[in-house]
């Protein structure tokens, strides 16, 4: 019978074309809608994790309180023994150490004086190892601007907007002038090896890149870290596999009566962004939802409709001897054919230009120029495993329900109107 | 009635007139606490949250404009200079071989994580050039009894808009001593003690300062050898002893 349905439908473009394609508009629009915001909203949260938030964090209690201070004077200590110890209590984790902390950039004149300055974050990340996980993390490579990675110890890159008022190229030496984790005077040469724009206003604002052993020669932090990031395995945050982990390690390693203990906290207890993270899914949930329930009822009104159009040709089908139980089973077939052929064609439009747009993307930052936040200026879409079957909830549900609703009247009328319909 | 009045009026006339004028007070803290140059050594004890750290230096200071320090220690900061003129401040740092110049709002930045800034460190300008000072009431401090004075800045560049002491009412020595900030806020206290005569005049050899908005247990300063007066050659107050 499907075989009959499905010839029927191809020779009938007026049953099959018009209704394909609306379900495979309404179903590519809710797989890109649903993969764009699921992609503006996670990078948004995975853009401040692997910045400065990680999926985990692991900080002393003082320093935890004090986050935002970057209080180095606080930071972790015995590095050596804490960081395999967490690589192998934790192994579904990648670990990276990092040290946060502000200070003056000084720019000398040909005497060694000082010939421009400007304020700035430095990051001292893993740049010299041969292992590029942070690099990649950061996505250093592509932010070059210009020149290149630092190579070996003392290199340094600084974001571009910085080394244009600075005036500033690769190869010049530039000064780092800030606190040891001791209190001291720190005053570090470094040599300008290239210039960043990550595309987030406040990381471009002003900020440098140096290796982490560069910057424990310069604040006097050997074997000491103000924080280590954790990132799971997977690649985006996962709230319950972060606090699970959070609970094991404190469990096992911290006590809250030493302050300089260490503590771990997810990205979600970290800088407001629990309020971040639950309000983002939040709306992400409510603005797909109504998108989905908005295409649902386009559909469904497809699907109502095209059954309505079609009473005529019930009524004479009633009229030749074919039974109601028929008449509507044939109808849910072939609502149910449209609307998985219109949905998979939907779908593979939908996830091509969501493909698009996640590779892509599209460049907002004009429109952040003077936002703080820790946002990525390039939006992507992200394809999620939800991306793959949202379509179909709209596509043959939807459709499907309306046509059994409308195939309803069939019961409902007595064969004479359903004549009477026909004739009219 | 009008005779237990009389007696009442003068009696409070009397005890008005031995308190002194704010502006006299600051005149004779300006006398006991200001020079035209001075050379001494101080010890700066700074108690973090973490450790405990000694810094010695020598300072070199002509009026309230021109002043210059060496560190002498730890072996880290050993070398470290830093010339002051007025509103700007040069430091070296023999590491680097950088003169680097801090100027603004940096000049309210901590000396060496301390709870002084550069401008605390530099300041030897007269009370009475920049403050208002007003007697609130007195107090004791320990054994010493003292005036409270409130100063009120009529300088708007002054880093502290607003200060309260309590100034020892025999040796016209602060004791001790709360600043302010434009707002209000309670910015720094200081605690100074081990007053000492030398070449005839007071002065606090021990001085706390405890920055309110930073952690840690404050930090003592402790002055050795001083001199007032002495001549200083023109040569410390220029860039190019930075680097010798």
């Amino acid at each position: 019978m499907i075989k009959f349905l499905f010839k029927g439908l191809l020779r009938d473009k007026h049953r099959s074309l018009m209704p394909l394609i609306v379900v495979a508009v309404g179903v590519m629009l809710t797989v890109f809608f649903q993969s764009w915001l699921t992609g503006v909203i996670s990078d948004s949260i995975e853009f401040n994790a692997r910045f400065t938030t990680g999926h985990v964090k692991v900080m002393t209690n003082a320093y935890a309180e004090n986050v935002e201070q970057m209080p180095n004077d606080l930071a972790l200590m015995g590095v050596d023994t804490i960081l395999p110890g967490l690589k192998k209590d934790f192994p579904g984790l990648d670990w990276a150490e990092r040290i946060h902390f502000a200070g003056l950039i000084d720019v000398p004149d040909a005497q060694g004086e000082t010939r421009a300055q400007g304020t700035v974050v430095g990051f001292g990340i893993d740049l010299l190892s041969g292992d590029p996980r942070e690099t990649d993390r950061m996505n250093i490579r592509s932010s070059l601007k210009k020149g290149r990675l630092p190579q070996k110890s003392g290199g340094i890159l600084l974001s571009d907007a910085v080394s244009e008022k600075l005036k500033v190229n690769p190869g010049d030496t530039v000064s780092i002038i800030s606190s040891t984790m001791f209190g001291e005077m720190a005053v570090y040469n470094f040599i300008l090896s290239g210039t960043v724009e990550f595309g987030s206003t406040a990381m471009d604002k002003g900020s440098f890149l140096a290796d982490i052993g560069d910057v424990r020669k310069a604040l006097n932090m050997e074997d000491a870290t103000g924080e280590i990031l954790g990132f799971l395995n997977g690649g985006f945050y996962d709230h319950e596999l972060a606090e699970q982990t959070t609970i094991d390690f404190n469990k096992r390693y911290s006590r809250s009566t030493d302050e300089f203990s260490p503590v771990m906290q997810t990205l979600k207890e970290q800088q407001n962004m629990g309020i971040l993270v639950d309000y983002s899914y939040k709306m992400l949930g409510i603005m797909i939802s109504v998108f989905l329930v908005a295409m649902s009822i386009v559909l469904w009104n497809a699907g109502l409709l095209g059954g309505l159009r079609r009473y005529g040709e019930f009524g004479m089908r009633l009229a030749i001897g074919e039974s109601k139980g028929h008449v509507y089973k044939t109808m849910i077939y072939e609502s149910l054919l449209i609307g998985v052929l219109g949905s998979f064609a939907g779908i593979a439009i939908g996830l091509g230009v969501a493909w698009y747009f996640q590779t892509y993307g599209i460049n907002v930052g004009s429109m952040m120029k003077d936002s703080t936040m820790m946002m990525p200026a390039v939006m992507r879409a992200h394809i999620t495993p939800e991306t793959w079957y949202i379509g179909f909830i709209p596509g043959v549900f939807s459709k499907l329900i309306g046509t059994m609703l409308s195939g309803i009247g069939i019961f409902k009328r007595q064969t004479a109107q359903l004549f009477k319909e026909l004739e009219s | 009635m009008t005779a237990i009045l009389v007696i009442l009026l003068m009696g409070f006339s009397a005890l008005n007139a031995q308190t002194p004028d704010g502006k006299e007070i600051l005149r004779r803290i300006d006398q006991n606490m200001t020079s035209e140059n001075r050379v001494f050594t101080a010890k700066m004890i700074i108690h973090g949250r973490r450790s405990v750290r000694t810094v010695e230096s020598k300072t070199w200071t002509a009026g309230d404009s021109k002043s210059y320090t060496e560190y002498l220690f730890p072996v880290r900061d050993q070398g470290t200079k830093m010339l002051k003129l007025e509103e700007q401040l040069w430091i070296y740092s023999p590491a680097t071989d950088r003169i680097i110049q801090i100027s603004g709002h940096m000049l309210r930045q901590s000396v060496m994580g301390s709870d002084l800034s550069y401008e605390d460190m530099m300041e030897d300008s007269k009370l009475t050039s920049h403050y208002n000072a007003e007697v609130t009431g007195s107090e004791k401090v320990g054994d010493r009894m003292c005036w409270i004075v409130k100063l009120t800045a009529f300088d708007p560049e002054m880093a502290y808009q607003g200060r309260k002491m309590w100034v020892d009412q025999e040796r016209n020595i602060p004791l001790r001593e709360e600043l302010f900030a434009k707002s209000g806020t309670l910015l720094k206290r200081t605690e100074l003690s081990d007053v000492v005569n030398l070449f005839g005049r007071w002065f606090p050899r021990k001085m706390v300062f405890k920055d309110v908005l930073k952690d840690g247990e404050g930090t003592e300063f402790i002055i050795g050898e001083i001199q007032f007066n002495v001549p200083i050659p023109d040569y410390v107050f220029s860039k190019a002893s930075l680097k010798k």
